[in-house]
């Protein structure tokens, strides 16, 4: 058994300051224009909407204490800002900067790095944004990545403390908008390392993505000039934070996506008449959005829940982030599809943004561990083992 | 208003005055003290407190052993009649029935469905005609859980079939024990019987034992209905693993032989739902005690009947050669609904009934549909025509 036999649970609701965070935000996002559009241009991230999500509201510095200019505040409320932006499919680096690379930074920071602080300052206001130089697809508690290797120095690397990096990292999420990377890398021993991104040594490629609302890249470093952060165990709890809490912030962002797709289905399944009455009159339309509807308050449970432990700090936060990651990314990814579904032929068109809400829900589910792989991490972790 | 110290000090008093090991005689006394449902009025077994301060008195009446109600055994009494008599009877009947009914001595039932109006209750056919002071009660009901040990059951029955369904009715309190009244079990595919037919044969009614205006019972009977849910929905925060899940996950942890990967597939991903729906439960009870009562509350018995259908399923599948077996066809009584107790067999076949009693699925759907999604309703070919005209 795990902990929390006694049926004592967090509060599950939202409170005032998440509620009227979630609320600017959406003002915000509601006035954006030129989505569709941008998914097709050199610049798919949108820095100047991410200058106004992470400095005019804050969102940048939400997880870092205010001692390092952060606004001190939990998981929570960076679960709240990630269900809006899911619900804009708003392509701003805030999840790989604000909640991944952040939360890495400050384990190091836990683990006596004054550059992982020194970098949380200058994130803090979002004046520099950072991406953690891992795939998207990473699952939590995967082995620690070693397709970069520390290589030999090169002169001088002794004076300005410089370690030099070789390697490639496939599928990086958010690291093209970024301006610093935390690369894992590998060697005796193994650690962090910061590497800034105007070094003509890192060449970062934009993939044809899936998502391209959240465009990957491919990154390679030919003796890349790099800042030693944290080394050892302390790097790799430091990885696996991160990516618990992306995972976490994920299945929020999820949550998001799919209230978004239930809510447009239901307007538009409203308004739209064939057979001279609405289309959302007929029972199989009505008890599909039923069910949508059932499962997207049981997956804002979910969510909740594991933004409450992760901000507590609780014991249960393994089994809660899986929880959510596997319920709502299925969940997501339903609700997009009745999205393009329900939608008719309007749906299956470029114009709609239906596909944009489809490709971001089925690339998030993929991300940071699939439904599936955190199925069988609950597995151990709940003992249910396997065959 | 009572602050909750001098709401223990109540507790407190009671708990000195009253003797707890004469059982009968302490649920009167506290009744008498105000503290059977705080949220009730003063005089009818509560204080006029807001609902969530009950846990206060429940909590120190626990820590102090004391008996309670049974409430398992009088949960339509508590859930369905009481809220109704609250709202729609007269302080005569209040005075009546209320104290009676909390303290357990009289058992109430519910007589809505018909063999011919399930999940068109408005439909429903039982005549009652006026006879002098009183009427005369004519039909049959169904569905009936706890009518052979009831002393009242609450009736909807026809008055007027010349108006359209939902307006000819008019809502009662059947005395169970009255000449013509007769139960008979209903055996369900499981082989016991927990419910009942009841057979109304020219029953004679009082006309003060009539519950809100002839006409009205349509308005009676919903908030009837409504309670149910309510009651449903404000049920306490379950232990993870509690319910079907718990008794699966036991028997793949005790028998490692008969995991397979399929079936642990399965398993993970009914873990996984049942879980998420505890927690949504939790997060229901947290919307209301908050004061914030969401629509939540529907979603809540869809999953349930579903979850509790295919987890038994498996279950049963886990089971191996040991599901070809069935515990007991034998017709039997149960004193309530139990799912545990019995076999994985028992539990699959009980679970099916999970999604057609107090509304089926399909009605949940629509209701889910048309009122917290606002589509719009079916075409509707029975709203403007009189009971009697209407095709059957």
């Amino acid at each position: 058994m795990t902990a929390d036999t006694a049926g004592r649970l967090p509060d599950l609701l939202y409170d005032d300051t998440e509620r009227s965070l979630a609320d600017a935000l959406k003002t915000l996002l509601d006035s954006q224009a030129g989505l569709l559009a941008r998914t097709e241009s050199a610049e798919t991230y949108d820095t100047a909407l991410w200058r106004k999500v992470a400095a005019d509201l804050g969102c940048a510095g939400l997880l870092i204490p205010e001692r390092d200019g952060g606004a001190g505040a939990s998981y929570r409320e960076a679960a709240s800002a990630a269900e809006e932006l899911g619900a804009a499919v708003a392509p701003v680096p805030f999840v790989g900067s604000a909640v991944v690379a952040t939360v890495a930074l400050l384990a190091c920071a836990r683990s006596g790095s004054a550059e992982a602080e020194r970098l949380l300052r200058r994130m803090a206001d979002g004046e520099l944004t950072v991406a953690l130089a891992i795939g998207f697809a990473t699952a939590p508690d995967a082995p620690f990545p070693r397709s970069v290797r520390v290589a030999g120095p090169h002169q001088g690397d002794k004076a300005s403390g410089w370690a030099r990096l070789r390697g490639s990292v496939r599928g990086v999420a958010d690291a093209l908008p970024a301006a610093m990377l935390l690369v894992p890398s590998d060697g005796v021993p193994h650690g962090l390392y910061a590497v800034d991104l105007s070094s003509a040594r890192v060449t970062r490629s934009g993939v044809v993505s899936l998502d391209m609302t959240r465009q990957l890249c491919d990154i390679s470093f030919d003796d890349a000039p790099a800042t030693p952060i944290v080394s050892g165990s302390a790097a790799a709890d430091a990885v696996n934070a991160a990516l618990r809490a992306g995972a976490c912030v994920l299945a929020a962002e999820l949550l998001g996506v799919a209230q978004r797709c239930l809510d447009m289905t239901v307007a538009y399944v409203k308004e739209r008449h064939q057979f001279a009455r609405p289309v959302g009159s007929f029972q199989a339309v009505k008890v599909r959005l039923a069910d949508l509807w059932v499962s997207v308050a049981q997956a804002r449970a979910a969510a909740r829940y594991a933004a409450a432990c992760l901000a507590t700090g609780a014991a249960d936060a393994p089994v809660a982030v899986a929880l959510a990651k596997a319920y709502c990314s299925d969940v997501a990814v339903q609700a997009a599809q009745e999205c393009v579904q329900l939608h008719g032929g309007i749906g299956f068109t470029w114009e709609h943004p239906a596909h944009l809400y489809l490709k971001r829900a089925k690339a998030d589910s993929l991300a940071f561990g699939t439904a599936d792989a955190h199925r069988r991490s609950l597995a151990s972790l709940v003992n249910l083992p396997a065959p | 208003m009572l602050k909750r110290e001098s709401l223990r000090e109540r507790v407190g008093e009671l708990l000195k005055s009253a003797d707890t090991s004469q059982r009968q005689e302490f649920l009167d006394a506290r009744f008498e003290a105000g503290l059977a449902w705080v949220h009730f009025p003063e005089g009818l077994g509560g204080l006029g407190l807001p609902r969530q301060m009950q846990a206060i008195v429940d909590a120190e009446l626990a820590a102090a052993n004391a008996p309670d109600n049974e409430p398992d055994r009088i949960g339509i009494g508590l859930g369905m009649a009481a809220p109704t008599i609250l709202a729609h009877g007269t302080d005569e009947q209040k005075q009546r029935w209320l104290k009676p009914l909390w303290t357990g001595r009289q058992v109430w039932c519910q007589l809505f469905s018909e063999p011919g109006a399930g999940s068109d209750l408005a439909a429903l056919g039982t005549r009652a005609v006026r006879d002098g002071d009183g009427w005369v009660v004519n039909g049959q009901k169904v569905w009936t859980s706890s009518a052979h040990q009831a002393v009242w059951g609450l009736l909807v029955a026809r008055t007027d079939p010349d108006v359209p369904k939902h307006a000819g009715l008019t809502y009662f309190a059947c005395d169970m024990t009255a000449p013509g009244v007769e139960v008979r079990p209903l055996r369900q595919l499981t082989g016991e019987a927990e419910f009942n037919e009841v057979f109304l044969s020219d029953v004679r009614i009082p006309d003060s034992d009539r519950i809100g205006a002839v006409g009205q019972g349509w308005t009676v009977a919903m908030t009837t209905l409504m309670s149910e849910r309510v009651s449903i929905g404000s049920s306490r925060a379950v232990p993870r693993e509690a319910g079907m899940i718990g008794s699966v996950v036991k028997t793949w942890r005790e028998h490692p032989e008969l995991r397979t990967p399929g079936l642990h597939d399965r398993l993970l991903r009914l873990w996984v739902e049942a879980e998420v729906a505890r927690l949504s439960a939790e997060r229901l009870r947290q919307q209301l005690a908050a004061g914030k009562p969401g629509p939540e509350g529907s979603a809540a018995k869809l999953v349930f009947a579903r979850l509790n259908q295919e987890i038994s399923g498996l279950e049963l599948e886990l089971a191996g050669a040991d599901g070809l077996r069935y515990d007991d066809w034998t017709m039997k009584r149960p004193e309530r609904a139990n799912f545990f107790g019995r076999g994985p067999g028992f539990r699959y076949l009980r679970a099916k009934g999970n999604s057609i009693e107090g509304g089926t699925s399909e009605i949940l759907r629509n209701i889910v549909a048309e009122r917290v999604l606002g589509l719009p309703p079916e075409p509707r070919t029975d709203k403007e025509v009189a009971w009697k005209d209407l095709p059957r």
